[in-house]
């Protein structure tokens, strides 16, 4: 289910970081947020342990 | 070499122009004689350096070495993301055409028209490089050298439609999270993506800096090497670039598969696979002699991992754009920016600390293979502007899914080289994915593979 709170999130962030957001992209932007926190969220549910971190340049 | 260069491979130009049998001006002036005539149809070029080419292919011509120059008078072009001296950087976009003109070449184009390549034109991109389709709102679409209605897969589309479409033997394209692999597939080439950090990226405008590689299109392995040989060596301006001497990988091309363990990669690889994906797939296992199937552990989320910190990445870097000039982006990529600006960064964070405890898991893998096999799309090329497709039984947006299965392995910069099974009627690759720094390893199957017949650029009717 599309969360609600979510335009309210939207348009703080789009404030605080003063982007322009007409509202005929407010549809678009949200369901693109949706999806990317979807993912980001699959991520961050993974248990690493926290010592785990970045490596600052990567090096494959 | 045979009269019709059009399907002339880069090492045949290399010979005939090194050997005095043909001149670079001829060969440079029949490349812009077919651009001419198939480009209207392909719309893979979006700027033509005739000036610059024949100046430089009669410099070819009136040397007396040439014969040692591995790309002599061979016609390259390059995705409109490279810079080319005197032209402004666009990157597929509107915003970028007021950049003034770059003052010098990238240096991979440097690079290969050291080694006698001659540099004829930039490419169509998708917007910014956020792209899986090969459409682009300002240039038009490229289009399938296999069927013009057909995407060319993006972001590097133009790469994949001029190499593709004959319209040159070589190009250079950008993967971030599968721009090479995806166009490679879906236009029937062959595509090299190498180590992250193994070809420099200075003077090319970036995506996500974290996840951005360069590399070549061609339509034989022999071009692949000859060019990625042409270009390696460590270069200070690319903060990410290893300082690694060049390892060639065209003296061990005919080493064939002796010796080699080859896997398939099956779970998260298979899902969503389409018949034509996994058709390809069971004829280069079995060409390969690829007898085991392993799990590469935690893919989706690696995928997962990708999307994010290309979200954010990108964000950041269209920031300033993104505030002064939102109407002037494709609404598409803006979209996404926007919505990528919006991301907390404690999640960016956790992308990243995953992507490092998933690189060690992976490369675990390499101590009991040489390489694993894994489609590069889930199916041949949609048509343009079809907005979604059915995966797996379900409807999903083809833009992003298109990248499905190259994205877990850009993620930790593993080099692949995608490998073009001439299906009928629409071509669809395969992915040859390495231990890093062992593009010679992928090289060398990938050729093994061709003198097989079991991969080949198909030749288009066109």
């Amino acid at each position: 289910m599309p969360d609600p709170k979510l335009d309210d999130f939207i348009a703080a962030a789009a404030r605080a970081l003063d982007l322009p957001l007409e509202p005929q992209w407010q549809a678009a932007v949200k369901a693109n947020l949706e999806v990317t926190l979807r993912h980001a969220n699959l991520v961050a549910e993974f248990a690493l342990p926290d010592e785990a971190e970045q490596a600052p340049v990567y090096k494959a | 070499m045979s009269d019709d260069l059009s399907w002339a491979t880069s090492a045949a130009i290399a010979q005939a122009v090194g050997a005095g049998a043909v001149s670079a001006l001829n060969v440079i002036d029949d490349a812009f004689a077919r651009i001419e005539a198939r480009n209207p149809a392909l719309n893979a070029f979006t700027t033509v350096t005739a000036d610059r080419a024949r100046r430089r292919a009669r410099a070819i011509d009136a040397m007396r070495d040439k014969s040692k120059l591995t790309l002599a008078g061979v016609p390259f072009a390059v995705k409109n993301l490279f810079d080319i001296a005197g032209l402004p950087t666009v990157a597929g976009s509107k915003i970028n055409r007021a950049r003034p003109p770059a003052q010098k070449d990238s240096p991979l184009i440097e690079r290969l028209e050291a080694a006698g390549a001659v540099l004829v034109g930039a490419l169509n991109m998708g917007e910014y490089a956020y792209d899986f389709t090969g459409e682009n709102i300002h240039d038009g679409p490229s289009r399938n050298p296999h069927d013009i209605a057909r995407m060319t897969g993006g972001s590097s589309g133009g790469s994949g439609a001029a190499v593709g479409g004959g319209l040159v033997p070589l190009a250079l394209g950008s993967d971030t999270n599968g721009s090479i692999r995806v166009p490679s597939s879906l236009c029937g080439t062959f595509g090299l993506k190498p180590t992250y950090g193994r070809l420099t990226r200075a003077r090319s405008f970036p995506f996500v800096t974290s996840l951005d590689h360069l590399g070549p299109f061609a339509r034989s392995t022999r071009d692949l090497a000859l060019s990625y040989d042409a270009m390696q060596g460590y270069d200070t301006e690319d903060a990410a670039c290893a300082d690694r001497a060049a390892e060639p990988a065209t003296p061990k091309l005919g080493q064939g598969l002796d010796g080699l363990r080859i896997a398939v990669a099956g779970g998260y690889f298979r899902k969503g696979a389409s018949p034509e994906a996994l058709a390809a797939l069971e004829r280069v296992a079995k060409a390969a002699g690829a007898r085991s199937e392993i799990e590469i552990p935690e893919a989706a989320r690696a995928r997962a991992a990708a999307y994010v910190i290309t979200a954010t990445e990108g964000a950041a870097l269209h920031l300033d754009r993104l505030r002064k000039q939102a109407r002037d982006f494709d609404p598409a990529v803006r979209d996404r920016l926007i919505a990528g600006a919006m991301v907390p960064a404690a999640l960016v964070v956790k992308a990243q600390n995953f992507r490092r405890w998933y690189r060690e898991r992976v490369l675990e893998l390499f101590n009991s293979c040489d390489a694993v096999l894994a489609p590069a799309t889930p199916c041949t090329a949609p048509k343009i502007g079809q907005q979604t497709f059915m995966l797996d039984g379900v409807e999903l947006p083809v833009r992003p899914n298109m990248g499905l299965y190259t994205q877990p392995i850009s993620f930790i910069g593993l080099p692949v080289v995608a490998v073009p099974v001439p299906l009928a009627p629409l071509p669809i690759a395969v992915q040859i994915i390495c231990a890093p720094w062992r593009e010679d390893i992928a090289l060398r199957i990938a050729h093994a593979l061709e003198q097989m017949g079991a991969v080949q650029s198909p030749k288009p009717d066109l």
